[in-house]
């Protein structure tokens, strides 16, 4: 393959390689990734029963980000009364993201790309109206503020692909990268709680009643949660002097071609992406990231798609049961947990799993352990039937 | 050397007409987007009852796509991944958002409905596509203030140059309200006996696009 070329201070530099340079994690358990990840392997958990008549009728389970601690939080890097929560949660993960990089965000080679699925769907009014004035709810103006507060020089891209936009948004970054247009990107995904979100997973009966139990026998459903995670991603490994950069391998997404809201029996679509995002990658596979979302089909079809790949015996983990399904966050958040697992050579092990329950043989592993892997791949499904799937590697 | 991509068909849908690169047209009688969309549908004689099902953004985008496709089997062509889907628009599921969040808005008239719920997503439009014609390749959907097609045209440049895609389909479906357009393109590469009817390139894309309806 024709490899592209670009002048770096007068030298010659092929940008075939993409590389995470720096990462964050901000959720009910922290707001930097070394946070969150000590508290994931200590056996933490976000998801608590929470109460507010506001979101639900009833008590749920849920994690979601204390509202005084991301004011306080932001209000160190600017007025939390001038941006929503959504927003809050976006800029604080990509301020703390961009601590210890010399990467200038202002320069034309560095492109933004913003991951969610509903951004600020709270600003609708109550019947649903939109003034002319409110902007907010469309996501290309989450864009746009983004862009003004961290003074960017290109436009924001959005990617908004149900619950694989993290994977989307990752790919697509490092894409535009080897393509040559960019030198970096700053991904980021994030999405916050709200009565739209809640209602609309309660509706489908999609809500576990306890905190959820990725592929578990007694798994009933999944927990919502709220979160933002970054990577930036470089064709430059030492942009960030500290960090040891995690390759970002090629991947891919795929559509079940099956039903809108129905996971594939087979997990076709997939177990496509799977053998597309390991065609270029040589080696065995240390370890799978799944989705995870502990709804009783989800969980069955990620089993299937992983024991036709052939991938059985390798260690599974789905995170959801620290931090809950963070939607538009998922991805991203659960990568930097993949590359921190790399980097620290320890596995968290999968917080409410204890027995299998999946018709297909994979091998969860169910208590946090220390184990030395130099990859990770990551798979992530959601409704419309995408599917996506990237490796990642020392 | 790079190989050469064209456009293979095109549709174009926007004030009640409909065109395609192959030359079917259509002038609808109906000006609203919910009355015109079931006379193209007649019109066209699609028989897939799913349809009447959909929110109206996977309907225009659907529709677009039965005529972009007309005659032609991709999965027979390229295999069940080597077609991509890759769209984009402004206002994601915005419009399906109102009428959802109108559906929450009231707790002593309180109807959250998954069958609206699961449209407030914008990529389901790929997914009703993608059951349509049995598509299983590569997906993505991105939002933008207005149709972008310098960022189109070298993303599935890229796709189609790393193996990614053998074949996309591509566009802009958007759906705000009272306001909506689709423009969708098929894009292959180029053979001795496949030339299409244009180069894929940032203006062939945007002369289409700007085409008077």
């Amino acid at each position: 393959m024709e490899k592209k070329i670009r002048i770096d201070n007068g030298k010659l530099a092929f940008v075939d390689e993409v590389y995470i340079v720096a990462d964050n994690i901000v959720t009910n358990l922290g707001f930097t990734s070394e946070e969150n990840f000590d508290q994931v392997l200590s056996g933490y958990t976000g998801i608590k029963l929470l109460e507010d008549e506001q979101m639900a009728p009833e008590p749920f389970y849920a994690s979601v980000i204390g509202r005084e601690a991301l004011y306080n939080r932001f209000s160190l890097i600017g007025n939390p009364d001038r941006y929503t929560r959504f927003e809050q949660l976006v800029l604080c993960s990509v301020h703390d993201a961009l601590q210890g990089t010399n990467l200038n965000v202002a320069d034309k080679r560095v492109l933004f790309v913003l991951s969610t699925t509903k951004g600020n769907v709270e600003q609708l009014g109550e019947s649903g109206s939109l003034s002319s004035e409110n902007k907010r709810p469309y996501l290309w103006q989450s864009g746009e503020i983004i862009k003004s507060f961290l003074r960017l020089h290109n436009d924001t891209l959005v990617v908004s692909n149900a619950c694989v936009s993290g994977l989307v948004a990752i790919l697509t970054g490092a894409r535009l990268i080897r393509a040559g247009l960019f030198d970096h990107a700053i991904v980021t995904g994030a999405d916050v709680l709200s009565e739209f979100i809640y209602s609309g997973f309660s509706s489908f009966k999609s809500l576990s009643q306890g905190p959820c139990r990725p592929f578990d026998k007694s798994r009933d459903g999944l927990s919502l949660g709220e979160g933002a995670g970054t990577v930036i991603l470089s064709s430059r490994p030492d942009l960030n002097p500290k960090g040891e950069p995690i390759h970002v391998g090629r991947g891919f997404s795929s559509n079940d071609a099956n039903h809108i809201s129905g996971p594939s029996r087979n997990g076709e679509g997939l177990y496509i992406a799977i053998q597309h995002a390991l065609r270029h990658f040589r080696g065995k596979v240390d370890h799978i990231s799944a989705h995870g979302t502990a709804t009783p089909y989800n969980d069955e079809m990620e089993a299937i798609a992983i024991s036709r790949s052939g991938l059985q015996d390798v260690p599974v983990n789905s995170l959801k049961g620290c931090w809950g399904h963070t939607l538009g966050a998922a991805g991203i958040i659960e990568s930097v947990a993949a590359l921190h697992s790399i980097r620290k050579g320890m596995l968290p092990g999968t917080k409410g799993f204890q027995e299998s329950g999946v018709s297909h043989p994979v091998h969860v592993i169910a208590e946090t352990r220390t184990e030395k892997i130099s990859n990770c791949l990551k798979i992530a499904s959601g409704f419309g039937g995408c599917n996506a799937a990237i490796m990642f590697y020392r | 050397m790079k190989e050469s991509l064209h456009i293979s068909n095109y549709c174009l849908i926007r004030n009640s007409h409909l065109i395609t690169g192959q030359d079917h047209f259509f002038a609808g009688k109906e000006t609203a987007f919910p009355d015109f969309i079931k006379e193209t549908y007649r019109h066209f004689n699609i028989g897939y009852p799913k349809f009447f099902k959909m929110d109206n953004l996977s309907k225009l985008g659907f529709l677009a796509a039965e005529l972009l496709l007309k005659d032609r089997d991709l999965n027979l062509d390229y295999g069940k991944d080597g077609t991509g889907i890759i769209l984009a628009n402004a206002s994601a599921s915005l419009d399906t958002d109102r009428i959802y969040q109108a559906s929450i808005a009231d707790r002593s008239n309180y109807f959250p409905s998954p069958s609206v719920f699961v449209y407030t997503l914008p990529n389901i439009v790929m997914g009703e596509i993608s059951i349509r014609h049995k598509l299983f390749g590569e997906n993505a959907f991105f939002i933008k203030q207005t149709f972008d097609p310098v960022f189109m045209v070298e993303y599935v440049k890229h796709l189609f140059e790393n193996q990614i895609v053998a074949c996309c389909i591509t566009g802009w479906v958007e759906m705000d309200s009272e306001r909506y357009e689709a423009v969708l393109f098929l894009v292959e590469k180029t053979g001795p006996l496949n030339n299409g009817i244009a180069i894929f390139d940032v203006r062939n894309v945007d002369d289409i696009y700007c085409l008077k309806l």
